[in-house]
């Protein structure tokens, strides 16, 4: 109850200079997209004036209709910071307002409003060395692909100094996304990567098919003692469950980042 | 939901409340004194920054005002801000302005039922008319402070007040 230590959590300093900036709206153009599975694809953006960005952050995506109706949603940025363009991967929501527009509508040469980086807690930087543990549920895994890629980039000294495991949950191997550029990731010693399949596996699968649960945190991740970075992103089932087995196995509640997604209530 | 880390659990033998002066002087309560002091029915909208809104829900608590005159008795005075503090180490500034005036409260009580920890139980701020992070999960406290200072998720990109009809969601939002 020490007023001190109840402001742990305040990483950041801003600048009064800093804070007055606006995060302007501006015109991003579609340059490819991709898909990554049958309901889920990856637009590369070009955002002309792009301040850059870190692995973690997003950015809010504003639609206009005729009408002048507008409907905003947040979307996780995939991509490293070192690019001029901005990738966002989104997932299609079938009753969605937003997300089947951007999966099934838009086009290569389109344009859509963004604003952005957005978000100062969520997010890895190479100079946060120390092992990194991240825990996706579906489609939370796109910061933390922004995180991988990163540190893909960043060179072999800071990839020795903060090795990275990926334990990923998703629904069967046809909901993983970035599946080839993970395996191509993970051929890079200082990355492990792990795979729960919880509905549907292919024939031969070898790997994990239980959910998230604490005997799975303690066989993949860094022990307690080695103080990992640790970044949960998911669904809030998920998420809510992981980060309280990970402070059960002993590993600092201020070291758990974590992202949720989904069902919105109070 | 706008959580940053794993959600804490606090039992309530181990729980209290604190408003606290610019002074260092302080008036806690423990979880049954603050049961015990004059509660309310909230009927509110809520407006969260991650683009939902809520209609009409219904929470139970006491009205910052009340904690206010309580405190005051105890020789805690306000200032002009405050830093509402939390479990899990968050932090979230306001003026005092939007905190009294029957415009604040603890909530203990959600929908007829105690306050999940999962949504932000045993008790959380509740400031209806700003976006939902100000109405800090997991309180703890009242920080009174003469300036201005940002907390958890306004140091981290969110805007200062965060008035919901003005849509002041990020840091530089006019």
């Amino acid at each position: 109850m020490a007023g001190a230590a109840l402001y742990g959590r305040s990483v950041t300093e801003v600048s009064p200079i800093a804070e007055v900036r606006r995060i302007e709206w501006r015109v991003a153009t579609v340059t490819d997209a991709i898909d990554e599975t049958a309901h889920a694809k990856t637009l590369v953006l070009d955002v002309p004036g792009w301040p850059g960005h870190l692995a973690g952050q997003h950015v809010d995506v504003r639609l206009t209709a005729e009408d002048g109706y507008q409907a905003q949603r947040s979307y996780s940025i995939a991509s490293e910071p070192t690019r001029s363009t901005v990738a966002i991967t989104i997932e299609r929501l079938e009753d969605g307002e937003v997300s089947p527009y951007l999966t099934d509508a838009l086009k290569i040469g389109d344009r859509l409003e963004l604003r952005g980086p957005i978000g100062g807690y969520f997010v890895w930087e190479p100079s946060n060395v120390g092992p990194l543990l991240l825990v996706a549920g579906g489609s939370g895994v796109v910061p933390l692909m922004a995180m991988l890629r990163t540190r893909a980039v960043a060179g072999a000294a800071v990839r020795a100094a903060s090795p990275a495991t990926l334990l990923y949950s998703a629904r069967s191997w046809d909901d993983v996304f970035y599946r080839d550029e993970l395996a191509e990731l993970a051929k890079d010693p200082t990355v492990r990567l792990v795979f729960t399949l919880t509905r549907s596996r292919p024939a031969g699968w070898l790997g994990s098919t239980r959910r998230v649960d604490a005997a799975m945190l303690e066989a993949v991740g860094p022990a307690p003692l080695l103080t990992p970075h640790i970044y949960v992103c998911g669904p809030t089932g998920l998420v809510e469950s992981a980060s309280q087995l990970l402070v059960g196995l002993g590993h600092d509640p201020t070291r758990i980042r974590t992202e949720r997604f989904g069902p919105t209530g109070v | 939901m706008l959580s940053a880390g794993p959600t804490p659990y606090t039992p309530l033998a181990a729980w209290d409340f604190t408003l606290r002066g610019v002074d260092g002087s302080s008036a806690p309560w423990t979880w049954d004194e603050l049961m015990a002091l004059p509660r309310e029915t909230i009927t509110k909208d809520i407006h969260c920054v991650t683009k939902w809104s809520k209609l009409d829900t219904v929470w139970e608590g006491v009205s910052i005002d009340t904690l206010i005159a309580e405190a005051a008795k105890r020789g805690v005075e306000t200032a002009p801000f405050i830093v509402a503090f939390s479990d899990g180490g968050y932090t979230t500034n306001m003026p005092l302005a939007d905190v009294t005036g029957g415009k604040a409260w603890v909530a203990f009580g959600y929908d007829g039922k105690p306050l999940h920890p999962e949504h932000g139980g045993p008790a959380r701020l509740l400031v209806p008319h700003l976006y939902f992070w100000k109405s800090a999960k997991w309180v703890r406290g009242i920080q009174f402070t003469a300036d201005n200072e940002p907390g958890f998720w306004e140091v981290n990109g969110y805007h200062d007040r965060g008035d919901p009809w003005r849509e002041q969601r990020y840091t530089g939002d006019p």
